[in-house]
């Protein structure tokens, strides 16, 4: 399966914009209490979980869109959004099991054997997999190998209902439903994503990865995960996000939390690739997720990592609350803008608890007519003594017409913190193209090789096969940028 | 192999090369030398394809092919090698990446399969021997943090990786130690064969007592004012280029 999901990601040009013919069980458009009612009644939630999302909702009625990020789009109209689609059971699944032979060719014509995937990878079946097609969660694979050793890992519709305790208890303690316009939102018509808990001592055996998929028109994505690491447990979490090429702009508005508790570890890595709209800037995905994790208890680490080269807009701060002693933080961060996309995105770092670290290697590349911005928030809190960051913030251009912004903002409320940042702006050098072609290699090699040179402290942070995909999908997002 | 035939080439309006004439064959060594900005690097620099440069006059013909109508990636693929006078910096992309690339975008260009992993690996570990490469400068990130010695020495390590039918040295022996000038000199020698030719620009006689030229030509404001066999080095040492400005400047006026 892991490699199925591989296979559809590395792909030329928007090869993932297909559209899978399925049927659907949808709401109706638009959104009132009825609406979320409705999505309620589908999923056979309990009362609690249905006041969640109203009080999420009625807050969210008086909440504006905020304004303050350095992008600029047509705001979607909330009425015009479908907020529940499930594919019919049955017959995805067959569809998402199956290779298509067409799939296979263009992988092949990437140069990436299956075989060599599979040695990349290690072993196969490494990586356990939760598929979210729209809205629904629809296939979750190695559940019983991880249940032997407890660890939960499924949707978040069957954790609501199989582990009500655990959902109770941590949603909302990382990104409250007031939090913000689009996490409020998401907490109120959230239809499913994924959920797992790792328990007290446990190092998860496997990779554990969710796999986003917007296929209907028309449907905004509302996904929403939940990930709990119990004392002195490890996991390693990759995140990975398709969708149709289509000429209007869909929505997609996640919520992604985090929880360790003492000496627990999460790494978190994203590639994500939504289509980002055509040449012209047509369509492509609104991209406005928040990502949060919290270090609750001492010498807890949150860590992540993300590549990011799809989406119209995207507008996302995976930030880490750092309120345990000696807990960490980090931001590996490659972003990706080529035609008109917009990417306003970077993290907060919150120091709560003493000797808390964090570090922020953020990589921006700019092409093409895009607009690729910084912005990072460092808080030292008062008492978090000894707190310590750094952070590296590097912009690439490429072409003359795109541009490249830093906004990094820095508040210090505890005089014994150490916070250092260091900031670049550079050209993708013509010595460096000229010194390529000169060796025989033409402007498109030379300049995937110049990118992933650029990121690679980012990219050395991915799991491998997420890292040979991140290199591909950067090569191909920056196809005819320079020259 | 290669035949220039009154080269003119200029950047914005300034023509810096003012005619050229030159013809290397197969299994030569010719030597290039000439005052500071005399246009030697803009020479190699024109071969190479640089963009920057206009060509206003001439033809180039490098084995049959006209040199000036190809990207500057065939003319490497073709067989021309320049090794820089400053080679540049890619951070993050190692020299063995680098290379694994450039060796197989060339082999593609034949129509020839990619090499194995281990074939080249077994390349690498032969030719880093021939110009005695530290193992560690091979895996590490293209020329960044070299010392001036090392990139040029890591030029020499490409071009014997590369197996050009043509290399361009420019100025390799500068900024070299006595024993890095030997080992790099011999390494030129032990890749010449009679199928390629090398040509060396250089400011110093010391380097052509290792590498033996056939030819020695003196380029001045553009021009090759003077050929001559490998005592014209000598000569220019021991006497500098007084005689030939001046000579050259009646000329002119
Ligand atoms: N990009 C450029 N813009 C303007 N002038 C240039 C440029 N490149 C070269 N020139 C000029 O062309 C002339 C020839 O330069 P070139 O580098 O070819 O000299 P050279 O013979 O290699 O000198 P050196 O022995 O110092 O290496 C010089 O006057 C130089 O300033
Ligand atoms: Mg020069």
């Amino acid at each position: 399966m892991a490699n199925e999901i591989l296979e559809e990601h590395i792909q030329n040009e928007y090869k993932w914009g297909f559209t899978t013919n399925i049927d659907t069980d949808e709401a109706p458009k638009g959104l009132n209490e009825d609406i979320i009612r409705f999505i309620s009644a589908k999923k056979n939630e309990p009362e609690w979980m249905l006041e969640f999302r109203l009080k999420a909702f009625r807050n969210w009625q008086n909440m504006i869109e905020p304004t303050w990020a350095h992008v600029s789009y047509k705001k979607p109209d909330f009425q015009d959004i479908i907020y529940y689609s499930a594919p019919k059971p049955k017959k995805e699944l067959a569809s998402l099991d199956e290779v298509d032979p067409e799939l296979l060719k263009t992988f092949e014509k990437l140069g990436i054997s299956l075989e060599e995937q599979k040695r990349l990878s290690g072993v196969q079946s490494n990586i356990a997999v939760d598929i979210v097609f729209d809205s629904v969660s629809v296939k979750t694979t190695f559940k019983e190998t991880l249940a032997e050793k407890g660890i939960i890992f499924c949707s978040f519709s069957e954790a609501v209902q199989d582990h009500p305790e655990l959902v109770k208890k941590y949603m909302g303690m990382a990104v409250p439903p007031t939090d913000n316009f689009y996490a409020a939102l998401n907490s109120a018509v959230f239809t499913d994503g994924s959920f797992c808990y790792i328990p007290k001592g446990v190092r998860s055996p496997m990779e554990l990865s969710t796999y986003f998929r917007i296929n209907a028109s028309g449907t905004g994505q509302f996904e929403r995960t939940l990930i709990i690491a119990d004392e002195d447990s490890y996991v390693s979490y990759l995140e990975g996000c398709t969708a149709p090429q289509r000429d209007e702009n869909q929505l997609h508005a996640a919520v992604v939390e985090i929880i360790t508790h003492k000496n627990a570890e999460v790494k978190y890595s994203t590639v994500q690739n939504w289509y980002p709209g055509d040449k012209d800037g047509k369509g492509g995905i609104f991209n406005f997720v928040t990502k949060r994790g919290i270090c609750l208890e001492d010498n807890s680490k949150i860590s992540w990592t993300q590549v990011e080269t799809g989406s119209a807009v995207t507008w996302k701060y995976p930030s880490v609350i750092l309120k345990g002693n000696n807990s960490v933080g980090e931001f590996y961060s490659v972003a990706v803008t080529n035609n008109y996309q917009q990417a306003d995105t970077g993290t907060k770092m919150i120091h709560i608890g003493k000797n808390t670290r964090s570090t922020i290697i953020s990589k921006g590349i700019s092409a093409g007519f895009s607009n690729n911005s910084y912005r990072g928030l460092v808080q030292i809190k008062k008492g978090a003594s000894n707190a310590r960051n750094f952070s590296q913030c590097d912009s690439l251009l490429m072409g003359d017409k795109c541009g490249a912004h830093t906004f990094p903002y820095i508040e210090i409320k505890d005089k014994s913190a150490i916070v250092e940042h260091e900031a670049t702006t550079s050209k993708i050098g013509e010595d460096q193209l000229f010194y390529c072609k000169q060796r025989g290699i033409d402007n498109e090699k030379a300049i995937g090789l110049i990118v992933n040179g650029y990121c690679k402290e980012v990219l050395n942070k991915l799991p491998m096969e997420f890292a040979v995909e991140a290199q591909k999908l950067l090569a191909i997002s920056l196809e005819g940028s320079v020259g | 192999m290669i035949s220039i035939k009154n080269l003119h080439a200029s950047i914005g309006d300034k023509e810096i090369l003012r005619g050229i004439n030159l013809e290397v064959k197969a299994g030569e060594v010719h030597a290039i030398m000439g005052p500071n900005g005399s246009g030697k690097s803009t020479l190699s620099s024109v071969l190479a394809g640089r963009e920057d440069y206009n060509v206003t006059e001439g033809e180039v013909t490098f084995n049959g092919k006209n040199l000036l109508e190809l990207s500057p990636e065939d003319r490497a693929r073709e067989g021309l090698f320049l090794a820089f006078q400053y080679p540049v910096e890619i951070p993050g992309v190692s020299n063995v990446n680098f290379l694994r690339t450039a060796v197989n975008e060339i082999r593609k260009y034949h129509g020839q399969e990619e090499m194995p992993a281990k074939d080249f690996l077994a390349l690498v570990k032969e030719k880093s021997k021939l110009v005695e490469l530290d193992a560690k400068l091979a895996s590490r990130s293209v020329n960044e943090g070299f010392s001036g010695g090392e990139k040029k020495r890591n030029e020499i390590f490409q071009m014997a990786m590369l197996n050009p039918k043509l290399a361009i040295l420019d100025e390799t022996d500068s900024g070299l130690d006595i024993d890095a000038l030997r080992i790099v000199a011999t390494g030129v020698n032990k890749l010449k064969s009679k199928d390629n030719a090398t040509i060396v620009i250089t400011h110093y006689q010391r380097l052509l007592d290792y590498i033996v030229p056939d030819f020695v030509h003196i380029l001045y404001k553009g021009r090759i004012v003077k050929s001559g066999g490998k005592e014209l080095a000598l000569e220019m040492e021991a006497k500098g280029y007084d005689e030939i400005k001046a000579q050259f400047e009646r000329i002119e006026s």
